[in-house]
């Protein structure tokens, strides 16, 4: 049943992503079926992982290729968020095609799959696993509306006389809610952290580099934040911050959890 | 019933001759009533782009003649440059007036007001009420499943626009207005229109930015004060008759780091130019000139004639429905008569029976069924006539073989 759902929601978010190029091109239908690509391809991801749920005997997602399954899910329900209003559309451009590629990557990594076996207690990765992907998607949706907002400030910037047919959300509403959003998402990501460490105190183990990469990528954002409200860092160079961060996170999930994971 | 329309607009009608057969609402409500009459069906819609009489008489004919001596008695000299129209392409007429296809810019949004007030004001009847009903919808259903109306077709409402692209909802930003003349007036009313406070009108001469402040609600200060304000505004507007620079990028750059991180959207509508365009280059400020806005609007403008391909074909869909409408009601009276005449024989022989209670609601409810059931495909086939022109033939044909002549 896993597999079969995997199928219809790879193929609804391809769809999406391609439909938001064509809306990209010539605003219109495209964009309402991209959005109806999104919304279906969500609901059966959605039912991929209850079936998930239902058919392990423990905490689904504590792999690396299922928590990247989950990690997608959480994405595109942060960018449905805002992706259903026509002026954020755009953000489907940012959004979609990394979705797809990394719930491709999910599977191969066999991550839509059924039955994977738990190492650690329920309560430690629903908090741990669970804050840290809730961060880690906020910060891929912050590190959109940061794109988003580096396109459109160009085109500003260039004069680009099809400013106003293609309109992109106001400069002023993407960097209000990049920090909106990594503002949520940093709380998320700090106590993750914490609940990993707590458990490092109490059941040992080594300081690895996907820990040191993600107090980094906590420590970016937080000065990120910092300098938004302490000294007016908005704009250009606060986009900037966030896709700097969202290096962070793109080498912290794709890169390194081999080595967390099978540690 | 013929629709018939006459009237002049921009297409040959120069503004001179234009101006001289507009009519106010009043007056067009006047005019719609005396070429009515009593038992008639006229309106009058006239704009700055456009006078149009439309009627819905019996005799096409007539009615063209009646519309023609009207507008010729509001100036002698329109005969040239009327148009005639009559039936479908009356309404095709007006359906692509009604959404902006017609109009010196594509796809504004002003004419379908006044087509629901001409509609309002108009002598209408069966015919023009569906006529201009059906208008104002094919309006709205062009300006939902478009994009034609969405973008700005002026410099004003562009440099507005503009701002709404830096600052999201305008409501509540403060805009700095460098020079009092007229030239920066129509996009100061485009920006407060759209939300934006009108804070500080700063000019050479206190008392005409005295003047404009007022209006708006805005302090007047003087041109040396600009550095102080810069500080506080979102926008600014500049639009003097200065021969050197107004605001210098250094006097910008001083004023950016109290400004924390906020964008500045400047517009410069003056030529020669107020705001050195070295300030474009700053972190954080926009610098759009009458140029820029210029090629904003051309693109605008062709993005809305694109736009119009997909609003003609809903248009003449709407136009299509609306001769269907209209040919049908060729063949209604004599569907009526045919289904009167069935249900009066129907019910006379129903009389006659000696039936008790029981047996008379089953007959009623059986005759009834097979009633409906003969008449249901000649009437089908007669409404799909009546769309394919030939429904006068078949009315006739029914009227002579039923024997419902004298019912017509």
């Amino acid at each position: 049943l896993a597999e079969l759902l995997f199928w219809p929601a790879l193929i609804a978010y391809g769809e999406a992503a391609v439909a938001y190029f064509g809306d990209a091109r010539r605003p219109g239908q495209a964009g309402r079926l991209a959005i109806w690509g999104v919304r279906i391809g969500w609901l059966v991801q959605t039912a991929l992982l209850a079936v998930q749920a239902a058919r392990s005997d423990g905490f689904p997602w504590s792999t690396w290729a299922t928590s990247l399954n989950l990690f997608v899910w959480l994405v595109v329900a942060a960018y449905l968020i805002w992706g259903c209003k026509p002026r954020f559309r755009l953000l489907g451009l940012a959004v979609l095609p990394l979705a797809v590629v990394l719930f491709a990557l999910a599977r191969a990594g066999g991550g839509t799959g059924v039955g994977s076996h738990r190492h650690y207690s329920n309560l430690f990765l629903v908090l741990h696993v669970g804050l840290v992907l809730v961060a880690f998607a906020g910060f891929t949706l912050a590190a959109s509306l940061s794109a988003l907002y580096l396109w459109q400030e160009r085109r500003l910037k260039r004069h680009e006389a099809s400013i106003l047919r293609m309109r992109a959300p106001a400069l002023a509403r993407l960097d209000e809610l990049a920090g909106r959003t990594i503002a949520v998402a940093l709380p998320a990501l700090t106590l993750g952290i914490a609940v990993g460490i707590l458990r490092l105190r109490d059941q040992g183990g080594g300081f690895d580099a996907l820990m040191a990469v993600t107090v980094l990528t906590w420590a970016v954002y937080g000065s990120s934040l910092g300098l938004r409200h302490l000294a007016g860092w908005r704009g250009r160079r606060a986009a900037y911050l966030i896709l700097a961060g969202f290096v962070l996170v793109v080498v912290a999930r794709l890169a390194l959890p081999v080595t967390h994971f099978t540690s | 019933m013929s629709v018939v329309l006459v009237g002049i607009s921009h297409h040959q009608a120069p503004v001179d001759l234009r101006e001289r057969a507009a009519l106010d609402l009043p007056r067009a409500a006047d005019l719609a009533a005396r070429l009515a009459g009593p038992d008639g069906e006229a309106v009058c819609l006239s704009t700055c782009n456009r006078t149009e009489l439309y009627l819905a008489d019996e005799s096409g004919e007539d009615a063209e003649r009646r519309a023609e001596a009207a507008l010729l008695a509001l100036e002698t000299e329109l005969g040239p440059a009327l148009y005639r129209l009559r039936d479908e392409a009356a309404a095709l007429h007006l359906f692509r007036v009604a959404a902006g296809l017609d109009s010196m810019v594509p796809g504004e949004g002003e004419i379908l007001g006044q087509v629901r007030s001409a509609h309002d004001a108009g002598a209408t009847g069966p015919i023009l009420d569906r006529l201009f009903r059906q208008a104002l919808h094919a309006g709205k259903k062009v300006r939902a499943q478009t994009a034609i109306g969405e973008s700005p077709a002026s410099v004003a409402s562009a440099a507005a626009a503009l701002a709404e692209q830096v600052f999201g909802d305008l409501s509540g930003r403060s805009v700095l207005v460098v020079g009092a003349g007229k030239v920066g007036e129509l996009a100061l009313r485009s920006l407060v229109s759209r939300g934006a406070t009108i804070s500080f009108v700063a000019n050479r001469t206190l008392d005409r930015a005295a003047e404009l402040a007022e209006q708006f609600g805005a302090e007047a200060v003087p041109l040396g004060r600009i550095d102080r304000e810069l500080e506080r505004a979102d926008v600014v507007l500049s639009s003097t008759s200065a021969s050197e620079w107004i605001l210098t990028r250094d006097q910008v750059a001083r004023a950016l780091p109290a400004r924390k991180g906020r964008s500045l959207f400047l517009i410069d509508l003056a030529v020669p130019r107020d705001l050195e365009p070295g300030i474009h280059d700053l972190d954080g400020c926009y610098l759009y000139d009458i140029d820029d806005l210029e090629a904003v609007v051309a693109e605008t403008l062709a993005g809305r004639r694109r736009e119009a391909e997909q609003a003609e074909a809903i248009v003449a869909a709407e136009a299509d429905r609306f001769r269907e409408w209209q040919a049908s009601l060729d063949v209604v009276p004599a569907i009526a008569s045919l289904r009167a005449r069935a249900e009066e024989i129907r019910a006379a022989e129903l009389r006659r029976a000696k039936l008790n209670d029981s047996e008379r609601r089953a007959a009623e409810s059986v005759t009834t069924a097979v009633l409906n059931k003969l008449l249901h495909l000649p009437t089908v086939r007669m409404k799909e006539a009546a769309a394919a022109a030939d429904g006068v033939l078949y009315a006739d044909a029914v009227r002579h073989l039923f024997g419902l002549e004298d019912e017509r």
